[in-house]
């Protein structure tokens, strides 16, 4: 049993490409096989056309149209083409939150990675009690993001929170972390640099296991030093694992939402807002919404999931295929 | 052997001083939900709780065991439908050669890259007009939508696992598709049952996305609902807020404590969580 368990998941980097990239040698089966196939496949069929095909359909005729609350309803907004996305590339705010996804994500991944590389590096020296560690390091990762968003706000509270008070401690001032547009996107970003160190830990942990013991043997036997063996060998062996993993981070690090709406709203004053806060903050945020220019921010984000998730694709089918 | 002994210690410690940096946020929500409100604005505050109380705890009682009964329902629902649908697909796709099968599976890859506020937003527009906001039911399906596809694929990875000869003897033996599936593959798939409804509880459990949009302020919210009101109502009562953070992550605590295999297995094979 459990040598079938492991299977599919000793090599991470074939994970989830495993059944979309994997060449099918043998031809697919005629007759009576194809139609019990799809009969096991119709509700998940459906179930795609229903609750994904439908609400990003519905999301990008919102985008297209002039909706206002009452034709919301009603559903008889008239059609105006591109301008909900010209009002959204004009509006002051789009500058900002471009900028903040960019530097969000790219600050995020560096760190996620390189604190998650380093910890599993250090993990994969097998001491006592490492796996229990290990196992605890997935922590935050398992935690429901209002849990560590609200934990992170009281620690980085700018009166009460331990941050200013350890800061205080060693004679620096009080920081608003939260509250002063200079700090919040840094606050964000330490909060969710937190969330995501685990998932890079077990992932490249994992695509660790996989570099044989005898090639660390020879170089230590060629008198290299840990700090050789690690650049000469782990870092370049582990580089199909660190592209799949940094491509899925930046995938998931640039729709975040949760841990930035609820720690700052995005605020203060537009200073911490995302592609993903901003949308949300058109459609839902204000008194009065505005769904056309909400939707259209959204489409903005799904175009850049999309482009960066074929070219996880791409380099996972490169992977399987070599 | 002393040396190498030596050396394993110094690890062992900074593995735990590591895990203990790691970990002392959590620390640090247990410690508040313990902590007075009188002593909460102290300066500076008290590493440890010196007169503890369960104020707190007491407060989620009164207030919160509704959100977590909902939240509870909500987890089951979205278990029970994402098993139901993901199972099938995953049988079918690893063992039965469906022409289109790898159009599916890019397709379900590719479903799992949209952000969540997309879909609460076109879920928002459709349960608007069908009138099935603030829902338990429709916030089940739409919670779904974060598992179905990381589902399918640990299905299809696992049932790829499965030897054919096995399949085949049951064919040999008049078995069809449907009594195959159910008296072999599934009882065989039994791991892949535990991962994907663990993630499926743990990400309906923990969604707040979905649950912000869809049944804001309806007679049935989550716990994940519950704490954000808590927080935005400024409230001050920080030990009552970091009592129910607490009682929200015990899910993750027991799925980590019991089921460690599967949530790293599950990690590793799907990656997918936002």
């Amino acid at each position: 049993m459990s040598s079938t368990t492991q299977k599919p998941y000793r090599r991470p980097a074939s994970g989830p490409g495993v059944a979309a990239t994997a060449p099918r040698r043998d031809r697919p089966r005629p007759g009576s096989q194809q139609w019990a196939a799809w009969a096991f496949l119709t509700p998940v069929t459906l179930y795609l056309v229903l609750f994904y095909a439908y609400p990003l359909y519905r999301n990008l005729d919102l985008s297209l149209r002039n909706y206002t609350v009452r034709s919301f309803v009603q559903g008889d907004a008239p059609f105006t083409g591109l301008d909900n996305y010209q009002k959204v590339f004009d509006d002051p705010t789009f500058g900002p939150a471009l900028l903040h996804t960019v530097v969000f994500t790219a600050v995020c991944l560096v760190f996620q990675y390189a604190l998650g590389l380093a910890l599993a590096v250090f993990f994969n020296q097998h001491f006592r009690l490492s796996a229990t560690l290990r196992a605890l390091f997935l922590v935050p990762w398992l935690l429901p993001l209002i849990v560590s968003a609200s934990t992170w706000s009281w620690l980085l509270n700018s009166e009460s929170g331990l941050v200013n008070a350890l800061l205080g401690a060693v004679g620096i001032d009080p920081v608003n972390w939260l509250t002063a547009p200079s700090w919040s996107l840094t606050s964000v970003i330490i909060a969710n640099i937190w969330i995501g160190v685990p998932f890079n830990l077990v992932v490249l942990y994992s695509g660790l296991q996989s570099i044989p013991v005898s090639l660390y043997e020879a170089a230590a036997l060629d008198g290299a030093n840990a700090w050789q063996r690690f650049w000469r060998i782990t870092f370049p062996l582990l580089r199909p694992v660190s592209a799949i993993t940094l491509l899925l981070g930046l995938v998931y690090t640039l729709k975040v939402f949760d841990i930035i709406w609820i720690m700052t709203k995005g605020g203060p004053a537009d200073s911490s807002t995302t592609f993903a806060t901003w949308s949300y903050q058109l459609g839902f945020g204000n008194l009065v919404p505005a769904f056309g220019p909400g939707a259209a921010v959204g489409n903005l984000l799904v175009v850049a999931a999309l482009v960066f998730g074929l070219v996880y694709v791409r380099v996972q089918r490169k992977q399987a295929l070599s | 052997m002393t040396r190498s002994g030596t050396r394993g210690r110094v690890r062992t410690t900074i593995g735990l001083l590591l895990t203990g940096i790691m970990l002392f946020p959590v620390y640090w929500m247990l410690n508040v939900s313990l902590t007075r409100d009188q002593d909460m604005r102290k300066s500076p505050p008290d590493l440890f709780p010196v007169h503890p109380t369960l104020a707190g705890y007491r407060t989620v009682l009164d207030e919160q065991l509704p959100y977590l009964g909902t939240s509870l329902v909500i987890g089951l629902g979205t278990v029970v439908l994402t098993v139901a649908l993901a199972a099938p697909a995953g049988y079918a796709l690893a063992k039965l050669r469906p022409r289109g099968g790898g159009i599916l599976s890019f397709v379900l890859l590719a479903a799992q890259m949209i952000p969540g506020i997309i879909m609460a937003m076109g879920f928002y527009a459709i349960y608007l007009q069908l009138g099935l906001l603030q829902s338990v039911p429709g916030l089940i399906v739409a919670d779904s939508t974060l598992a179905v596809p990381f589902g399918v694929l640990i299905f299809t990875a696992f049932v790829s696992g499965i030897p054919g000869e096995l399949l085949q003897a049951a064919r040999t033996d008049g078995a069809g598709a449907l009594r195959t599936f159910w008296s072999i593959v599934l009882p065989m798939s039994r791991n892949a049952v535990v991962t994907v409804s663990l993630f499926a509880f743990l990400w309906s459990w923990s969604d707040f996305v979905l649950a912000g949009t869809l049944v804001n302020g309806g007679a049935h919210e989550p716990i994940t609902l519950g704490i954000y009101h808590y927080i935005g109502n400024n409230n001050q009562e920080w030990n009552a807020i970091m009592a129910t953070a607490v009682v929200a992550s015990l899910p993750a605590a027991v799925i980590l404590v019991l089921a460690q295999r599967y949530v790293a297995a599950g990690v590793t094979a799907g990656a997918v969580k936002d």
